[in-house]
C-alpha cells in the first residue's frame, strides 16, 4: 500500500469537519508548498543533485530549519537510492512519508493528546514570548474543554502587560468561565496560587494559567516563570499536568531557541502553534519535534473560538500535500 | 550548532585553507556556502540570500579575495559591505505635516507589538521632539485592546481617543483627528487591529482608514523574530497601503533578525525604529550597519563601543586598564566599574553585544541580571577597606559577617569571591598581548 493511500486512510478515520478545518486553514501553506513541489517535479525528470538542492530550498522557505532540512534531504537521498527511484513523480510520496516519519519517530500518535488528570484537578500552564497569542489560546482552550463537559477556571497570571487581565476576563465572559485575578503588577505566583485554591474549592476539572509574555533571553523573567511552576508543583503533586509553549507560526529559527530555553525553565510538555492560517509556513513544527522532541498539541487555524484544533501530523502533512494525496490515491 | 556565529564558522573553513598558501575557487565556494547557511539560519529570506550570494561570489572570486593575504577577513568584509548596502542608510526621521496634526497609522500582524509601539512612539515624540501627541484606539476587535492603550496613555499621561468597541474604525479615526485639531495636538497616532495580510476584508478596512484620514506616515510593525514569511507580509502590506516605514519589535530578544534584511530588500522601505525592551522609553533609532553585524552573528560591537563611550569616563578607563594590567584590580575598583556599567544599561544586554561572548567559557552560565548586581554591590559594601583590597584575608568568620551585613548567604559571598578571581584571570588573558602583535581584546577577524 502506498503512503498516500495510508495517509488517506488515517484521515478518513477522522471527522470531515476536522479535515476541512486543516485543509482550509492551511490553504496558504499548501498553495505555496505543493505548487513549488509540483513545479519542481515537473521541471526535473530525473532525481539528481540539483533536484535535491532545489527541494532543500523549498523546505527552508517553509521554515523547516537548516539542520532538519539537511537531515531530511540526506535521508531522502538514501531512500531514493534504496528504492531505486528514478522518476521525480514518485519522490513526492517519499517526501511526505519522511515528513510524517520525522514527526512521529518511534513514538505513538498519542503524544498529541492532552494529558489530564482524570479524577481531580488538572493544571495547565501556558507560556511563551510576547505576542504569540497566549491569552487567546487560553480562551479557545477554555471553550473547547467546556464543550467537552469539563469545569474550567482561568488564572490571570499576566499581571505585567497593560490590559492583559481585562483581555482574559472578556474571554471568561464569552465562554462562561470564572477568572481568578489580582490587580496589575501583582506577583504572578500569588495569582496562580489563588487560582489553584479557588479551582480546588470550586471542584473544577481544569485550571488554565495565563502568564506574561517574555523573551527567552531575559534571565529574571525566566526565573519568575520557574517560580510559578514550582508553586504549582508544590500545591498539587504531579502538576502542572501540561506546560504548553505557545509559538507563533510566522516565527523563524528563533522558535528553536524559544523551545529550548522555555523547556529548561518550565519543563514544557507540548507546543501550541498559533496563526497557522495566515502563514505560508509552519515548518518549524518539524524542526522542533526533530531537534527538541516536543510534540505539537494544538494549532490555531483562525480567529473564531472554535478554531483551535488538536494537532495531528497526518492532517498536517495532508494539509501540506492535499491535492497531491487525492490525485495519488485516485491513480 | 544552529546558533553559531558566521565568524566562527568561517574561521573553521579558513583553518582548513590556511597553510595552503593559495585560495582556490573551490575554497571560495565553500566559504560562500557557510555564508549562505548563516544567512538562512538568521531567517533571511532564501530568495534574498540567493541574490546576495551571487553578488558576493562574483566579488570574491573576482580577485578581491583571492589576492588578499587574509581571505577570511576579506570575505567577511565583502559580505558586510553587501549587507550594509542592502540595508541602506539610517533613517529615523518622522514626517511633519504642513498643517498639523501629523497623522501616523500603525499596521501589522497580530502580536507584532503595535499597541506597545504606539505608546513608545508617542513617548519618543514628546520627549525627544517636544511634541504633543494624541493616541487613537482603533483596534475594536481584540478583547481589551482599547483598555491596553488607555493604560499606556495614563502611564504616559497622554490622551487616548476611543469610541468603544462598537464603533467603526474609520469613524474613530476621523473623529479623532477632528478632536486633535480642536485640542491642538500636533501628532495623532492611530493604533489599528492586528490582521493577517491575506485577510481581504480587514485589509480593505485599513485602506478605507487610509483614504479617509490621509496619513503622513504608515508604519508597518514587524516582529523581528519573523521567519521566511516576513517577505510576504511586508510585500502585501506595502502593496495595499504603501507603507512609509517599518518598526522592528522585540529586538531585545536573541533573534538574529534576518527578517529586517528581507523586508528591506523586498520593499525598499526604510526600517526606522527598533523596539528594544518592554519599557516605554525603549524605542531606538534603527542602525542598519549594526543589524548587518547581528545577522551575521558578529555581535553588536559598534553599539557596545558607542554605549561605553558615552558612559565611561575616559580617564578613569585608562586608570582601570593600568590596574587590570598590573593585576592590582580590587573589589574597590570593581564596585566603581559596576557603577559605570550600570549606567550603560542592563548587563545581559551588554554581554549580548559582545562578539563571541556566548561562547566564552564561563560567560554562558554567568547569568547576569540587575537584581543580582545589587546583591553583589551589597556584599562588597559590607566588606572592610582591607578586605576589598586584599580579599585573601577573608576567612570563614569574616564571610559570615559579610553575609549578614549584606543580607545574603555565605555561599553567595563565596561565589562572588570565586567569580572575582576568575574575572581577574580572564582580564589578564584579555590584556596580555598575543604573540606580541595585537593588543586589547581579541575580536575575531579584527
Amino acid at each position: 500500500m502506498g503512503f498516500f493511500k495510508k495517509l488517506k486512510d488515517k484521515i478518513n478515520d477522522q471527522t470531515e469537519q476536522v479535515t476541512n478545518k486543516f485543509k482550509t486553514g492551511m490553504t496558504k501553506t499548501r498553495d505555496n508548498f505543493t505548487s513549488k513541489v509540483n513545479d519542481l517535479v515537473a521541471r526535473y525528470r530525473t532525481v539528481d543533485e540539483e533536484f535535491f538542492e532545489e527541494l532543500e530550498e523549498i523546505l527552508i522557505s517553509a521554515d523547516v530549519g537548516v539542520e532538519t532540512v539537511m537531515e531530511l534531504i540526506e535521508e531522502l537521498e538514501m531512500e531514493v537510492k534504496r528504492r531505486n527511484i528514478k522518476d521525480t513523480e514518485q519522490v513526492k510520496e517519499v517526501i511526505s512519508e519522511k515528513l510524517v516519519e520525522i514527526y512521529y519517530g518511534d513514538d505513538e500518535e498519542s503524544i498529541e493528546e492532552l494529558s489530564l488528570n482524570e479524577d481531580g484537578l488538572s493544571v495547565v500552564l501556558i507560556v511563551g514570548v510576547n505576542g504569540v497569542g497566549k491569552t487567546t489560546t487560553i480562551g479557545k482552550l477554555a471553550y473547547q474543554l467546556k464543550q467537552e463537559g469539563k469545569k474550567v477556571v482561568l488564572a490571570a497570571g499576566d499581571t505585567f502587560r497593560a490590559g492583559a487581565i481585562e483581555q482574559l476576563e472578556v474571554w471568561g465572559e464569552r465562554t462562561g468561565v470564572d477568572v481568578i485575578k489580582h490587580s496589575e503588577g501583582a506577583d504572578p505566583a500569588a495569582v496562580i496560587y489563588d487560582g489553584i485554591q479557588a479551582a480546588k474549592s470550586r471542584g473544577a476539572d481544569v485550571l488554565l494559567c495565563d502568564t506574561a509574555g517574555r523573551l527567552q533571553n531575559k534571565v529574571n523573567l525566566m526565573k519568575e516563570l520557574s517560580k510559578v511552576k514550582n508553586v504549582i508543583s508544590r500545591e498539587i503533586e504531579g502538576a502542572p499536568h501540561e506546560t504548553l509553549l505557545v509559538l507563533d507560526a510566522t516565527t523563524g529559527q528563533n522558535a528553536m531557541a524559544q523551545a529550548k530555553t522555555f523547556k529548561e525553565a518550565t519543563d514544557v510538555s507540548g507546543i501550541v502553534l498559533t496563526k497557522l492560517d495566515g502563514t505560508a509556513r509552519g515548518g518549524i513544527v518539524l524542526a522542533i519535534r526533530n531537534e527538541m522532541g516536543l510534540p505539537v498539541k494544538f494549532v490555531g487555524l483562525g480567529e473564531q473560538m472554535t478554531d483551535l484544533q488538536r494537532f495531528n501530523a497526518h492532517q498536517f502533512v495532508y494539509g501540506l500535500f492535499g491535492d497531491l494525496v487525492d490525485d495519488g490515491v485516485e491513480e | 550548532m544552529a546558533f553559531e556565529g558566521l565568524a566562527d564558522r568561517l574561521q573553521n573553513t579558513i583553518k582548513k585553507i590556511t597553510g595552503k598558501g593559495k585560495v582556490s575557487e573551490q575554497d571560495v565556494k565553500e566559504m560562500t556556502r557557510e555564508v549562505r547557511l548563516a544567512l538562512l539560519e538568521a531567517d533571511v529570506n532564501f530568495k534574498v540570500v540567493k541574490d546576495l550570494i551571487k553578488r558576493i561570489k562574483e566579488r570574491a572570486i573576482g580577485q578581491e579575495v583571492l589576492e588578499s593575504l587574509t581571505p577570511g577577513q576579506q570575505v567577511i568584509k565583502v559580505v558586510k559591505e553587501e549587507l550594509a548596502e542592502l540595508m541602506g542608510g539610517e533613517q529615523s526621521k518622522i514626517a511633519v505635516a504642513n498643517k498639523p496634526p501629523t497623522v501616523i497609522m500603525m499596521v501589522g500582524l497580530q502580536g507584532a507589538g503595535k499597541t506597545t509601539t504606539t505608546g513608545k512612539l508617542a513617548n519618543l515624540l514628546r520627549k525627544k521632539h517636544n511634541r504633543n501627541p494624541m493616541l487613537v484606539a482603533a483596534d475594536v476587535y481584540r478583547p481589551a485592546a482599547i483598555n491596553q492603550l488607555e493604560t499606556l496613555g495614563s502611564q504616559l499621561d497622554l490622551p487616548v481617543f476611543s469610541l468603544g468597541t462598537e464603533a467603526n474604525p474609520v469613524d474613530i479615526a476621523n473623529q479623532a483627528i477632528e478632536k486633535a485639531k480642536e485640542e491642538h495636538h500636533d501628532y495623532v497616532i492611530i493604533d489599528t487591529a492586528g490582521r493577517l495580510h491575506i485577510d481581504e476584508n480587514l485589509m480593505g478596512e485599513l485602506q478605507e482608514i487610509k483614504q479617509s484620514v490621509n496619513p503622513d506616515e504608515v508604519f508597518l510593525v514587524v516582529d523581528s523574530m519573523t521567519g521566511q514569511d516576513a517577505v510576504n507580509v511586508a510585500e502585501s502590506f506595502d502593496e495595499q497601503l504603501d507603507v512609509t516605514g517599518v518598526v522592528l519589535t522585540k529586538l531585545d530578544g536573541d533573534t538574529r533578525g534576518g527578517a529586517a534584511l528581507s523586508i528591506r530588500a523586498v520593499t525598499g522601505k526604510p526600517i526606522k525604529f527598533a523596539g528594544m525592551g518592554e519599557k516605554l522609553d525603549q524605542l531606538e533609532a534603527f542602525h542598519p550597519e549594526r543589524m548587518a553585524s547581528r545577522i551575521l552573528g558578529m555581535g553588536d560591537v559598534l553599539s557596545l563601543i558607542e554605549k561605553a563611550e558615552t558612559q565611561v569616563d575616559e580617564k578613569k578607563a585608562k586608570e582601570m586598564e593600568e590596574k587590570i594590567k598590573s593585576m592590582s584590580f580590587t573589589f574597590e575598583d570593581f564596585l566603581e566599574q559596576m557603577d559605570q556599567v550600570k549606567n550603560m544599561g542592563p548587563l545581559d544586554e551588554l554581554i549580548n553585544m559582545m562578539p563571541g561572548a556566548n561562547k566564552m567559557k564561563g560567560m554562558k552560565n554567568l547569568q547576569v541580571d540587575d537584581k543580582q548586581l545589587s546583591h553583589v554591590e551589597a556584599i562588597i559594601q559590607s566588606m572592610t577597606q582591607q578586605e576589598r583590597v586584599e580579599p585573601s584575608v577573608i576567612n570563614a568568620s569574616r564571610k559570615k559577617r559579610i553575609a549578614k551585613g549584606s543580607g545574603t548567604s555565605v555561599s553567595q559571598v563565596n561565589r562572588l569571591l570565586k567569580q572575582f578571581e576568575e574575572m581577574k584571570k580572564m582580564m589578564k588573558q584579555m590584556t596580555s598581548p598575543k604573540k606580541g602583535k595585537k593588543r586589547g581584546m581579541n575580536f575575531p577577524f579584527m
